[in-house]
């Protein structure tokens, strides 16, 4: 079953660190924009983006938050890249309990950079706005993509599921779980 | 609701080790706007004149700025103010970096500290909570060092660090506050911090900041934005590389120092070298900054990249900006490796950039006139290089020599005598300036010299051009007749230094220069992207409706330059109630070569008058009342400094005087 070929639109932002200037500006935009009213309060404690940034270390990098993770991973890592050491799990874009990064400061609710999703939409979004040092610049591109490719993927999946576990248990366990995010 | 500040400030009495948010009038925004306006209202209020710089009585209040922590871009100043303790007047030195944006998000506008503590402490603001910690085992450590230590201690990378070195500790009058690639350096400050027994403040907030009209607000900033862009793309042309730009002189970027190689002072503010910036010199010096240079960075929300993270093998890695490089360079004669390599273990001291090497080569040129001997200075060695650091590390452990020089050169020369005043020239109000040596006076110059309550020129610069091309599309100007003086003001003949500008338009160029940073320095906003600069961003024009959309007053050209006149008078008014008079009001004797007394007294009788002050410098009883000022008039009543009927100039008194004179002699 071979699924059409569909136009999607990649936004990509690029961060060039070399040209980070370590001023956080973007962090604060970030806040500013997703206020509510829009630029009504700025906090960079809520900003989806973060600048890990250890000036004696010369170590400046933008990470934007990604999805939510319930469960932190088994293993951490720690990157050493010429020389520079960086922090733990320090380029993972994940709202995960192993860390206050990317979370709302007083609830603690996740944050995901939407690349300012907004109506009318922005040319680029806020942070590649505010940074005139060109650390963050925006780029769109449009990509074919097969439609049911997921879905594959999702039946490949199961497969090796059933293999291990048995198609019993799998069903059973779908059932249970579909019924709990009912009630 | 508040809006642009928080509405509280944090008290601290560390003789009593309470803490207290205290809620913040909010009438006195709308009469003084923030950091060093309330600042100034703050120490009037609360720190009589009888208090001497090391008392518990002293206040060190750490001070943001209306607009930091706003989305407004560079306004992330922190506005230290205090009495100092080299010139027993009020102090107020500022520093860029991350910290007042920061304590905003905490909560607080200011952090207000009184009291002395009994041992080395550091204070820990973790939005609501905040604690005063032991520091017995940051006793000694660099200030940058410090701050390292702190942030892996409370495990909190964010957190932002303000922290003396062993300067401050021992009280040195030269004693700095660092934070990061800044620091306040100027007047001493940070040995008040030391006295009070406070080796650092650590910040960390994560509230929110509001703004009173959101939309207004914002594109402000992107405006600002797009000048600034604008700006960096259209350098000025026909000034020195240095100056072309916006923020503070890129230093830091570009290594042409012909400009100051060649027009400042070597030495003790003392030989001007006219031919030294050569091919040979200038190739040199960019593989020297280009092989320190990691990267250039700057201060919260600022695009511009007025730091440098410097690495020299061998050495700590530290944050530089700005004119430091050069201080020390020149002071001790030497290479700009040098001076990156000694700036190093300056800042871990933490010691003041402008003062310090001067003091150092003061000792020098006293050395070499036998005034100071080798009893004086034993062990020294007899290179320049190895001095400049021999001298160091005693004044910032006030060993020997190092104790006296420790007070500065003014404080220094008193206590050595045997003609040793000769050598400390180039200080005011017992203060180390730029090292400036020039030919014919300049007014404008001379009255910012004298008047200037900072004390210290380095951000009091004016924006001198006068090529109609620059004047074209001059918009920053307060008024159209400023653009002709500019354009008329030659640099011979008639029109030329010193009876052009006239004595009024020196007056007028003056009080604009001051309105403008007295309006940088309530809001916190960088000089760099607004009074210093040539043709900055930020302006008498589009200020007020900054202040307003991010306040939610209302506020007019007039009333900005209302509070500005109003907070220039009450930082004013501290000093005159501690005894500063006309007679104080002086640029260092050898400043020009050519002096004229009479223009110079004339000069200083029109500027009071503008100034609505009388002819000892003392604002008269009309002039506060026009500023809402009757608090300072009544108590300058109260002392005698003013008559109640008549404006009649009152001479310091003889116990001001004396205690004027005999309060510095060293802790």
């Amino acid at each position: 079953m071979k699924g059409e070929k569909v136009k999607k639109i990649i936004k990509t932002i690029n961060i060039d660190v070399d040209k980070c200037n370590g001023c956080r500006a973007c962090e604060l935009i970030c806040s500013a924009f997703h206020a509510q009213p829009k630029y009504s309060s700025n906090n960079p404690g809520r900003s989806r983006i973060r600048v890990i940034r250890d000036p004696l270390r010369d170590v400046y990098v933008p990470v934007y938050a990604g999805e939510y993770t319930p469960a932190e991973c088994t293993g951490r890592d720690k990157y050493t890249i010429d020389g520079k050491e960086y922090e733990e799990c320090a380029f993972c874009r994940a709202s995960c309990p192993s860390r206050d990064v990317f979370k709302e400061p007083d609830s603690g609710l996740p944050l995901k950079c939407d690349m300012c999703e907004s109506d009318p939409p922005l040319e680029e979004p806020m942070c590649v706005q505010w940074c005139l040092n060109d650390a963050l610049t925006y780029e769109e591109r449009e990509e074919e993509v097969e439609e049911e490719v997921e879905q594959e993927e999702l039946e490949i999946g199961l497969e090796a599921l059933a293999d291990k576990f048995g198609l019993d248990k799998i069903v059973d366990t779908i059932v249970r779980m579909s019924e709990s995010k009912k009630a | 609701m508040r809006y642009a500040e928080t509405g509280f400030n944090l008290e601290i009495d560390l003789s009593r080790g309470s803490i207290e948010r205290v809620e913040t009038d909010p009438r006195l925004m709308e009469l003084y706007f923030g950091g060093l306006g309330t600042n100034a209202k703050i120490l009037w209020d609360r720190v009589p004149p009888e208090v001497e710089p090391f008392s518990p009585d002293n206040l060190l209040i750490f001070s943001t700025g209306l607009l930091c922590g706003t989305p407004a871009i560079g306004a992330n100043r922190t506005i230290v103010s205090t009495l100092s303790p080299q010139t027993l007047l009020m102090a107020y030195s500022m520093m860029g970096g991350f910290f007042a944006p920061e304590l905003k998000y905490a909560g607080y506008d200011k952090v207000i500290i009184r009291g002395k503590s009994p041992n080395l402490v550091y204070l820990w603001i973790n939005n609501d909570k905040v604690e005063i910690r032991d520091a017995s085992h940051l006793q000694g450590k660099g200030a940058s060092e410090t701050a390292e230590l702190i942030l892996q201690e409370l495990k909190e990378p964010k957190a932002q660090v303000a922290a003396i070195g062993l300067a401050g500790e021992n009280r040195v009058y030269m004693a700095s506050i660092e934070h990061g690639r800044s620091s306040a350096s100027r007047l001493g400050i940070g040995a008040v911090m030391g006295d009070k027994g406070i080796k650092a403040i650590a910040v960390r907030g994560t509230k929110d900041i509001d703004i009173a009209r959101p939309d207004e607000f914002i594109e402000l900033c992107n405006e600002v934005l797009e000048y600034i862009k604008a700006r960096d793309d259209n350098p000025i042309p026909g000034v020195m590389p240095i100056l072309a730009g916006l923020g503070s002189p890129q230093e830091m970027k570009i290594h042409d120092e012909k400009w100051h190689t060649t027009s400042f002072m070597w030495g003790n503010a003392r030989t001007r070298r006219r031919d030294f910036w050569t091919e040979e010199i200038e190739e040199k010096w960019r593989e020297i900054q280009e092989s320190v240079r990691t990267r250039l960075i700057s201060c919260y929300n600022c695009p511009m990249k007025c730091g440098a993270i410097i690495s020299i093998p061998g050495i700590s890695t530290y944050m530089m900006k700005c004119y430091s490089k050069l201080t020390y360079t020149m002071a001790a004669y030497s290479d700009l490796d040098f001076g990156f390599k000694i700036a190093q273990r300056a800042t871990e001291y933490g010691v003041d950039g402008f003062s310090t090497p001067q003091a150092m080569a003061f000792a020098l040129e006293l050395y070499e006139a036998g005034i100071l001997t080798d009893q004086d200075m034993p062990g020294m060695p007899s290179d320049t290089e190895g001095r400049f650091y021999w001298l160091l590390d005693r004044i910032v452990r006030r060993e020997g020599i190092g104790d006296m020089l420790a007070n500065g050169t003014y404080w220094a020369a008193q206590k050595i005598g045997k003609g040793a005043e000769e050598y400390a020239h180039n200080n005011i109000k017992k203060h180390e300036q730029l090292p400036l040596k020039l030919g014919m006076l300049n007014p404008v110059y001379f009255l910012m010299y004298c008047t200037g309550e900072k004390i210290n020129i380095t951000q009091i610069e004016g924006q001198f051009p006068q090529e109609q091309a620059f004047v074209k599309d001059w918009i920053q100007v307060p008024d159209e007749k400023f653009k002709q003086y500019f354009l008329d003001w030659e640099p011979r003949g008639e029109h030329s230094n010193p009876y052009y500008p006239t004595v009024q338009m020196s007056c007028e160029i003056v009080d604009w220069m001051e309105m403008m940073h007295y309006i940088d320095d309530a809001l916190g906003m960088c000089a760099g992207l607004s009074s210093f600069p040539l043709k900055p961003p930020y302006h008498i024009h589009n200020y007020p409706a900054f202040i307003s959309s991010a306040t939610g007053i209302d506020i007019d050209e007039a009333g900005l330059s209302q509070v500005a006149k109003r907070n220039r008078t009450l930082v004013r008014a501290v000093n005159i109630r501690r005894g500063m008079r006309r007679e104080d009001e002086k640029p260092p004797e050898d400043h020009w070569k050519k002096r004229f007394p009479e223009l110079e007294e004339k000069l200083l009788d029109e500027y009071y008058k503008f100034k609505g002050w009388n002819t000892e410098g003392i604002p008269t009883k009309e002039s506060l009342h026009e500023l809402a000022l009757d608090y300072v008039s009544e108590d300058f009543i109260k002392r005698g400094i003013l008559r109640d009927t008549e404006t009649i100039p009152t001479k310091a008194t003889s116990k001001e005087k004396e205690k004027k004179e005999g309060g510095g002699s060293g802790p």
